[in-house]
């Protein structure tokens, strides 16, 4: 039965073979902390290690006003819900989260679901028909990708960030009938880079398709309230369906979808992976909410997250590393051999510093990405020790050129 | 254009991407099977489509791509929507006139 998996059992042990011929070295997709010390650090095989791969964009997950109220909403409500809303009921804190979310987006509706992957699982087959299409960014995340191979609708994929191919096929189709549907992300989890939305708003306006942005990793992120790349570009008023998560910057777990559209609210009742979910438990519900309140409550921690992101880049870039295009809290750097990738975060650890390796066919172009994510909640000590330790290791396997030694080539 | 016409384009698209050893595309016919012989990934055929897409200035749905196997199987997709771009444009045209 799992014979269909030799080949990647094969390119697994390969990977490790790679990563180092230390006995400490870890399995890069099997990494066990033993202790979390903080939205920061953790304890892995009996080392500190600085977290630099966590997508706790705002450090919240220890923030004492959001553990207090999820332990206030175990005590009170139980640890689950045992069931899901449609079937088994929905919870006050349900509805009241809801109405947060909507009133701090700024949107008519909100519906919550049990992942950010559930999110689009979610509501891509059940916005998108028989009739429709869907044009998906060709960098799209797998939860987009796993959505739309839900839907009855025409899939097309579009060239990553480029809205003259968008609108190419829009115009191609510009005679079907059906609804289309144009789904993008605020900030891709990969390399950082951001979609150009208003480029894509202008598309989206000549040609009368709808817009779905997923704002996971950029919801707490981006715009001056932290409403995402849609309040940081100007273009809310153009964006038909926000999808995003709580599993990111709001530290706990759980997805949702806003709108103003009118009868949104009959997709509770269409969308299978909100029906025959257990809803969110107690706990996270109250943890979220009161993260959201502390985002509202605590705009600093946005510019915190810029500042240190900003740091991050910068020190990296300077030291010559090849990097996305964009300072963003996703800062990659880009290899173009998964060996080479596995060693250096292999050694990154050795050190003290957990970021993630990203690997083909996941990554965009094929690249092996050791990708970070930067945190409100890293310290500049903690930035620095990160940047030091990846120019050193990059220097000793060959990545970057010693400083001297690339001023003599570029005077050559 | 011919489905000979159309290989040709498929072959050229195919070298030009950089996946594939020169020796394999020299050795491309329609009855080539893209998975086996290529040796490409579910996302280098999807991008390798997109390409091809943009070359003939058409649409293939991502469902369609499942029931491609080889490069003949291909052309024909291609070819097929490329026939109702062609009518899409003549119907634009006589709603315009």
């Amino acid at each position: 039965m799992l014979q269909k998996y030799g080949a990647l059992k094969r390119a697994r042990a390969q990977l490790l073979d790679a990563g180092s011929t230390d006995s400490d070295a870890q399995d890069p997709f099997d990494v066990r902390f033993e202790t979390i010390l903080g939205p920061a650090e953790a304890v892995l095989a009996g080392r500190k290690v600085l977290l630099f791969g966590t997508n706790n964009y705002l450090g919240l997950t220890f923030d004492a006003g959001c553990i207090e109220q999820a332990v206030a909403a175990v005590r009170g409500d139980g640890t689950g819900t045992t069931g899901s809303r449609i079937a088994n009921g929905t919870y006050g804190s349900h509805a009241r989260l809801e109405r947060k979310l909507a009133q701090f987006l700024g949107r008519r509706d909100v519906m919550l679901f049990t992942t950010g992957y559930q999110a689009n699982v979610g509501i891509l087959p059940a916005l998108a028909g028989a009739d429709d299409y869907l044009l998906l960014d060709a960098d799209s995340h797998a939860s987009i990708y796993d959505g739309a191979k839900l839907s009855d609708a025409s899939v097309t994929r579009f060239r990553h960030n480029d809205p003259d191919d968008l609108y190419r096929r829009l115009r191609f189709l510009a005679d079907r009938p059906g609804d289309k549907l144009i789904v993008v992300e605020g900030i891709y989890s990969m390399l950082g880079d951001m979609a150009p939305l208003r480029e894509l708003v202008a598309v989206k306006r000549e040609t009368g398709a709808f817009l779905l942005v997923d704002e996971a990793h950029s919801l707490g992120v981006l715009g001056a309230h932290g409403r995402g790349l849609a309040e940081a570009t100007g273009t809310e008023g153009d964006v038909d369906f926000v999808v995003g998560t709580f599993s990111k910057s709001l530290g706990g777990i759980g997805g949702f979808c806003a709108s103003d559209l009118p009868d949104f609210d009959m997709l509770r009742l269409a969308s299978r992976a909100y029906m025959f979910t257990a809803s969110l438990p107690p706990a996270v519900i109250a943890g979220v909410t009161q993260a959201l309140e502390t985002l509202e409550r605590r705009p600093e921690l946005c510019a915190d997250l810029a500042r240190n992101a900003a740091h991050l880049y910068e020190g990296l870039a300077a030291a010559g590393f090849a990097l996305g295009p964009t300072i963003s809290p996703i800062i990659s750097i880009r290899l173009n051999d998964t060996g080479l990738a596995a060693a250096f975060w292999n050694r990154l650890l050795q050190v003290g510093i957990y970021v993630n390796l990203a690997l083909p066919p996941a990554t965009p172009e094929r690249q092996s990405l050791l990708r970070t994510s930067v945190s409100a909640a890293h310290t500049p000590a903690q930035i620095d020790q990160a940047i030091g330790a990846m120019t050193s290791i990059g220097l000793e396997l060959g990545v970057l050129q010693d400083p001297s030694e690339r001023y003599f080539s570029a005077a050559q | 254009m011919s489905q000979e016409n159309v290989i040709s384009v498929i072959i050229d698209a195919v070298r030009s991407q950089g996946d594939v050893p020169p020796e394999i595309c020299d050795r491309i016919t329609a009855e080539t099977n893209i998975v086996r012989d290529l040796k490409l990934d579910s996302i280098a055929v999807m991008d390798f489509i997109m390409e091809l897409e943009t070359r003939f200035k058409t649409v293939v749905p991502l469902d369609a791509i499942a029931d491609v196997q080889t490069v003949g199987d291909l052309a024909t997709i291609l070819t097929r929507n490329q026939a109702t771009a062609h009518e899409t444009r003549n119907s634009q045209t006589d709603v315009q006139v």
